[in-house]
């Protein structure tokens, strides 16, 4: 007989007989965690390498605040390239008395250049690619248009001063931005209906696009030809640029999950070290047997290695079964989230996490294995002959490199491993000096309980080291779940708690200077205060001090993209009440000398600018020069206009500006809206309360996903647990029974380990509720800049929560040690 | 004619490493077996029986002395090489009969006939529990098997290969007095059968006095040898 065919014949025994149960679990989950992540990274990683090479529907796009000139579109044309154009604004849509927000896309007929459109004839209807645009008088809209304005296909849409008619749900276009689009869905409308919508007028918010399609080499020549006219403001993107950034942003999103991932696998690893030292404990006395037998090590090490390696195999069948059903859960909920398709997952995950699952096998069962080949037989006639324990560096060497090339993988660079590698021992480390400080406090505590507390507490002093362990892992994944739930709750409601009850909850924005007395008006009526409109006009800039801003060097990264951004001026008399002059002085209300700028703190830091300094602007083709007056605090949570650059009065007037306002409008009193931008069509609602809601039901819906990667954490916490119990099963048994045998109820053997159950509950709980709290004050206090409140609530869900999941989960698991019938135990041994 | 002895210990100690110091457990035993005879090793608690059985048998290995069984030389061969001796001469019935709990009857009668590389293991592990008289049960696993069944498991795992000798730690002595009996009964059965020598540990007097020949030890020492008036 080999050893192959007895491992295989013993193997459905051992299975049924639960002993493996918990190595089964421990596989299984950290199997499930590592796929269930890498199922969703790669389902998004492919969705942005897909979109990144669509995202521009062309092979090069030039951006430019104004209208396309002839004379770009000819040059493209002379290197034989395929072009088409885009215009891409917000306005409000209507349908009887709906409006909704949308962006608006008109196309020419060549659209896109790359890419596809994909529409269906019905809302969640099925969809088809076409490779036209919408005929005049037709468009295509995103189904949150559909659905906000309760039309369906075939009915009107009001779009500025025309009437078009949806013609079929866009499901797809390659330029749409990959997450949030349901923010603003888009309407697909043909560029030569745009004319008669009178939603194009001087100082309007329209990015003109040329798209450029073509042999790379031509595209390359076209583009070193128009550099040299192209004007300052004229954005140009091409392939590498766009799936740069998309793939970086897939990247974070990937090494983040990883993390979460890692975890749970490291409190897997704890799990399948445990339940691994039990396997071989209890396979001792069956190798000892049959070495009496005539079996040699050879023999007994490839048996039991090749069960390990069966168990290893389903758990990693079920725990991708698992990943892949909780993957297609979390894709399912954030279906919205995603633009409207993401690619099938691939089978790679499943290879790596099953490939991940047998390192931490191997990695953490070795030992265990190689301690089994040396049982001597002598332990058939003397029970307490045991193999020459492993040694210490054998085994602490061997987890540490699977760790630590399981790691590595999903880093993926050296230096970051052993930064997270060092910051894993040491905060391990902490934990684990946590985990033994409270065994000692809860020990300490015994002396004047009753006998079934004083057992349950003694229970874990004298299992010091692996009570340690429990309580670390059960209170990291309970700290991250209550980081989850509470704070995420508390941050959100901290940061309304900031916003005044009379915040603005919209913005009016486009608006024309002649049209301020006319909106006025309609507020007047609908009696609503009438808001201050601020003025507006958009501007670059081009030198700081006489360099050019492409040129000059900043204090940090931040600074070049606010120099070269596109910026947006005003000016005004006095200084705003949401606004604090922290150095230098806000000139006097009739002030008429040379402008001035004042500067938001934060802009004048990251631009590297100080009062006094030169910066100089292109308004509408003309430079202006403007001195640094002062530097401001701006209160941004105030919900009302505010501007990085603040001019004085009279610096900017002849230029085109536009109007932009907030003010509160209550629930009733919406029908000014209506009536507002039915007057003024070109004027932008943008309903804050909307976007509030929109913002938290995103956050939701994102941090539930999280949470569900975060629920294995928890579940490998508990297969850690069951693992413990698990090692000292033997001993419990034996225990209960002499304790009963000597006449202790049942039921107090019962508390007494309910009792220790509950204390390491209590010590996790408390664990998990310091370090989230720990962590919430540093988020609230160092990344939102919001005052930390203590939450009861926090604790209370954070100990019960702990107490109940570690009692429930302990009694499951030790229950059978404290009902086993006294007789039949002690008979045994 | 003289007949080789199938097990020859000479001069063996065992001393071991306690908290308290050197502790000698053998001191200074030498004995020879022959093929078919019938051996009990009887003496106090800690005398040394399972000690020297497990020293005969190659379980472990004696500090001083040699012991050939079956013509090896077990104090000069490998932990491998021993377990091949056992695998080819050796059988065993233990106190606690220790079967493997996730093999059933028939399959834990077939082990030695499979580790020893034997032909047709199923078949004559079958004829085996026929002759046990559990061919009837030849399905049921350790934990569905009375105490006396499991013992006669045992039995039919240690004689299925028809080693040469068949080592035995106290066989009766987990079973109430009437199934030892009916299993001693056939133990000393399918000894004569077989021809096998029999080594048996035993407090059991009257067990004792059904072997050939008993050896006593006391301390260590082997103080008394024996042999039934033939």
């Amino acid at each position: 007989m080999n050893s192959f065919s007895y491992a295989l014949r013993t193997f459905g025994r051992e299975l049924r007989s639960g002993e493996v149960i918990v190595l089964l679990a421990a596989v299984a989950l950290a199997v499930a965690a590592l796929t269930a992540v890498g199922f969703l990274t790669d389902r998004i990683s492919r969705a942005v390498a897909r979109q990144a090479n669509e995202v521009l529907a062309a092979d090069l796009r030039l951006r430019s605040p104004a209208p396309v000139p002839e004379d770009w579109r000819a040059a493209a044309n002379r290197y034989g390239l395929q072009t088409a154009e885009t215009q891409t604004f917000p306005s409000v849509l209507f349908a009887g008395d709906e409006s909704v927000l949308a962006t608006i896309k008109a196309v020419s007929s060549t659209y896109p250049l790359r890419g596809r459109v994909r529409i269906s004839e019905n809302l969640f209807g099925e969809q088809r690619e076409v490779d036209v645009v919408p005929e005049r008088g037709k468009v295509w809209a995103d189904g949150a248009i559909l659905a906000r304005l309760g039309i369906d296909i075939g009915d009107k849409v009001s779009v500025g001063e025309s009437e078009l008619t949806v013609d079929a749900v866009l499901t797809y276009r390659p330029d749409q931005s990959i997450g949030f689009a349901s923010l603003a869905p888009s309407l697909l409308v043909n560029i030569d209906d745009i004319p008669a919508t009178n939603l194009i007028n001087e100082g309007s918010r329209v990015a003109y696009a040329l798209l450029v399609a073509g042999d790379p080499s031509d595209v390359d020549a076209f583009y070193e030809d128009v550099e040299e006219i192209l004007p300052e403001e004229v954005r140009v993107r091409n392939q590498e640029d766009s799936s740069e950034r998309a793939t970086n942003a897939a990247d974070r999103a990937q090494r983040f999950l990883s993390l979460t991932a890692v975890i749970s696998l490291l409190l897997s690893a704890v799990a399948i070290a445990m339940s691994a030292r039990r396997f071989a404990h209890r396979r001792m006395d069956t190798v000892a047997l049959m070495k009496s037998l005539g079996a040699t090590q050879g023999f007994v090490v490839s048996a039991a290695s090749l069960q390990l390696v069966l168990l290893g195999i389903l758990g990693v069948a079920l725990g991708s079964a698992i990943g892949f059903g909780v993957e297609r859960g979390i894709t399912t909920m954030l279906a919205d989230l995603f633009a409207s398709d993401l690619p099938d997952p691939g089978m790679a995950p499943v290879i790596l996490a099953s490939g991940s699952a047998l390192v931490l096998l191997i990695g953490f069962a070795l030992p265990s294995l190689i301690q089994l080949r040396n049982t001597p037989p002598l332990r058939v006639l003397r029970h307490d002959a045991m193999p020459p324990a492993p040694s210490r560096v054998l085994v602490v060497g061997i987890a540490f490199a699977a760790v630590a090339l399981l790691l590595y993988r999903a880093i993926n660079d050296a230096l970051m491993l052993l930064i997270v590698l060092g910051g894993m021992a040491v905060v391990s480390l902490l934990l684990y000096g946590t985990g033994r400080l409270l065994v000692a406090a809860l020990g300490r505590s015994r002396s004047g309980v009753g006998i079934a507390w004083r057992y349950g507490l003694a229970n874990i002093a004298r299992r010091g080291r692996d009570s340690a362990v429990q309580i670390v892992a059960f209170g990291l994944g309970l700290t991250v779940l209550l980081l989850l739930t509470f704070v995420r709750t508390d941050l959100l409601a901290g940061w309304q708690k900031t916003l005044d009850e009379d915040a603005p909850n919209h913005f009016l924005i486009n608006i024309q200077r002649e049209e301020r007395d006319s909106i006025a008006e309609i507020f007047r009526d609908g009696g609503i205060e009438v808001p201050e409109f601020v003025p507006m006009v958009r501007a670059r800039m081009s030198m700081i001090n006489g360099v050019s801003v492409k040129e000059r060097e900043y204090p940090v990264e931040d600074g070049e993209w606010m120099a070269n951004r596109e910026q947006n001026l005003t000016w005004a008399a006095r200084l705003s009440d949401t606004n604090e002059i922290v150095d230098g002085e806000w000139w006097p209300e009739d002030y008429s000398g040379p402008p001035l700028v004042s500067l938001e703190e934060e802009a004048a830091m990251e631009l590297g600018v100080e009062l006094g300094d030169r910066l100089e602007f292109l308004v509408a083709g003309q430079q202006i020069e403007l001195t640094v007056a002062s530097t401001r605090k701006v209160n941004w949570d105030s919900f009302k206009p505010n501007f990085f650059m603040v001019l004085s009065p009279g610096a900017l007037d002849g230029y085109p500006a536009t109007f932009v306002a907030s003010l509160k409008i209550a629930d009733e009193k919406s029908d000014a809206l209506l009536q507002l931008v039915r007057a003024h069509p070109t004027v932008s609602v943008i309903d804050i309360d909307v976007i509030l809601q929109q913002v938290t039901s995103i956050i939701d819906k994102a941090s539930l996903a999280v949470q569900a990667v975060f629920v294995f954490t928890l579940a490998a916490g508990i297969a850690v647990l069951f693992a413990a119990v698990q090692s000292t099963i033997d001993e419990r048994r034996y225990e209960s029974a002499m304790l009963r045998a000597l006449g202790v109820k049942r039921r107090t053997v019962l508390s007494g380990v309910i009792t220790e159950f509950a204390a390491l509950g209590f010590a996790a709980g408390l664990l998990a509720c310091i370090g989230a709290s720990v962590l919430a004050f540093v988020v609230a206090v160092q990344l939102f800049d919001l005052e930390y409140e203590f939450n009861p609530m926090l604790w209370a869900a954070g100990l019960a929560g702990g107490v109940l999941l570690v009692c429930t989960s302990g009694y499951i698991a030790a229950r059978g040690a404290i009902n086993a019938p006294p007789v039949e135990v002690l008979r045994a041994t | 004619m003289i007949r080789e002895p199938v097990l020859t210990a000479e001069n063996i100690s065992k001393q071991v490493i306690s908290p308290e110091g050197g502790l000698t457990i053998l001191s200074n035993v030498s004995l020879s077996v022959d093929p078919g005879e019938s051996v009990a090793i009887v003496g106090a608690s800690g005398a040394g029986k399972s000690t020297l059985l497990a020293l005969l048998a190659g379980l472990d290995l004696p500090s001083e002395g040699t012991i050939f069984l079956n013509g090896a030389n077990l104090t000069e061969l490998s932990e491998d090489g021993r377990a091949q001796v056992r695998a080819d001469s050796v059988g065993f019935v233990f106190q606690s009969f220790h079967l493997v709990p996730s093999l059933n009857a028939l399959e834990n009668v077939m082990l030695p006939l499979e580790l020893a590389g034997r032909k047709t293991p199923r078949q004559a592990a079958s004829e085996v529990l026929r002759r046990v008289g559990l061919s009837d049960r030849w399905s049921h696993y350790p934990a569905q098997l009375s105490g006396g069944e499991k013992q006669r498991v045992a039995i039919g795992r240690a004689f299925a290969t028809e080693p040469a000798v068949l080592f035995a730690d106290e066989p009766t002595g987990n079973l109430d007095s009437r199934t030892g009996e009916t299993i001693m009964d056939l133990m000393f059965e399918m000894n004569r059968n077989s021809s096998t020598t029999l080594l048996l540990v035993t407090h059991d007097k009257s067990l004792a006095a059904r072997c050939d020949r008993v050896i006593g030890l006391d301390a260590g020492r082997l103080v008394s040898d024996t042999r039934a008036a033939a």
